[in-house]
């Protein structure tokens, strides 16, 4: 079960607050999430995984089919607060060199201003 | 020998419950945090794809999830279903640049089994096919 609240800050940074688990039967809400803020036009993405529990492939193959798209689009997407374990997950196939990660959602915001 | 089961149907939603199994039968072993995590991961791995894949998301269809000893060496995990067969041999490791340049969500699952395993083997005996995987302790 995942809950995914969506808001934007005065520095028009769209910031998605994930909570719980994203795994198989879950992913489409993280996709669809995701593919809102492209489609409201948001060229800052801020995903705050602080209350994340637990990701499997599903949920790291969402962020991955949006790498290269966010590229070419010149979106920038900063991950901030994963856990541990979360943290672990990435690792396991390189993700957290390919992905921005942070700690905090205040380092995740002047990340995200930087370019592409 | 001590062996943990779970019967479970093929609907995606029992996977937490099969993740809240895992967690629990591996409490009794002195496994770090983060290596009971990659654990339970490596089995949702392979019982969301038994579930896709090979059941197609039937309900009223089964698997049999097992955690057992390994001797002293570690625990193996069992999944047997009558299911569509998996075919190993048609398997080719993705290489994730690959994935992320063509944009695909999917296919990085058994990548992330076989990286947190010690060893991952498929089999088929008396019309059930059998996974294991094997992860040694310390």
């Amino acid at each position: 079960m995942v809950n995914i609240n969506s808001k934007v800050d005065q520095e028009d940074i769209c910031i998605l607050e994930i909570s719980g688990e994203i795994d198989a039967s879950s992913s489409i809400h993280l996709d669809n999430a995701m593919k809102k803020a492209v489609s409201e036009g948001f060229k800052k993405i801020i995903v705050d995984c602080d209350q994340l529990e637990y990701i499997s492939s599903a949920g790291l193959g969402v962020f991955m089919s949006y790498i290269q798209e966010f590229k070419n689009l010149k979106i920038s997407l900063v991950l901030s607060g994963l856990n541990e374990n979360v943290f672990s997950v990435f690792e396991i196939l390189g993700l957290d060199q390919l992905l921005v990660l942070e700690d905090t959602v205040e380092k995740a915001k002047k990340k995200v201003n930087e370019n592409p | 020998m001590k062996i943990h089961s779970f019967n479970f149907n093929c609907s995606k939603n029992r996977l937490k419950d099969i993740r809240c199994f895992v967690d629990q039968a591996l409490q009794s072993y002195s496994f770090t945090d983060i290596e009971k995590h990659k654990m339970v991961l490596a089995v949702d791995e392979i019982c969301a794809n038994l579930i896709i894949h090979s059941h197609e998301c039937n309900p009223a269809q089964n698997v049999r999830l097992e955690i057992k000893e390994n001797g002293n060496d570690g625990i193996i995990f069992e999944i047997t279903d009558k299911g569509k067969t998996f075919n190993v041999k048609n398997y080719r490791e993705p290489k994730i640049n690959e994935i992320v340049k063509a944009g695909k969500k999917g296919g990085v699952g058994l990548l992330l089994v076989k990286r947190i395993m010690d060893n991952v083997e498929w089999s088929t005996e008396n019309d059930r096919n059998i996974c294991r995987l094997y992860k040694k302790i310390g």
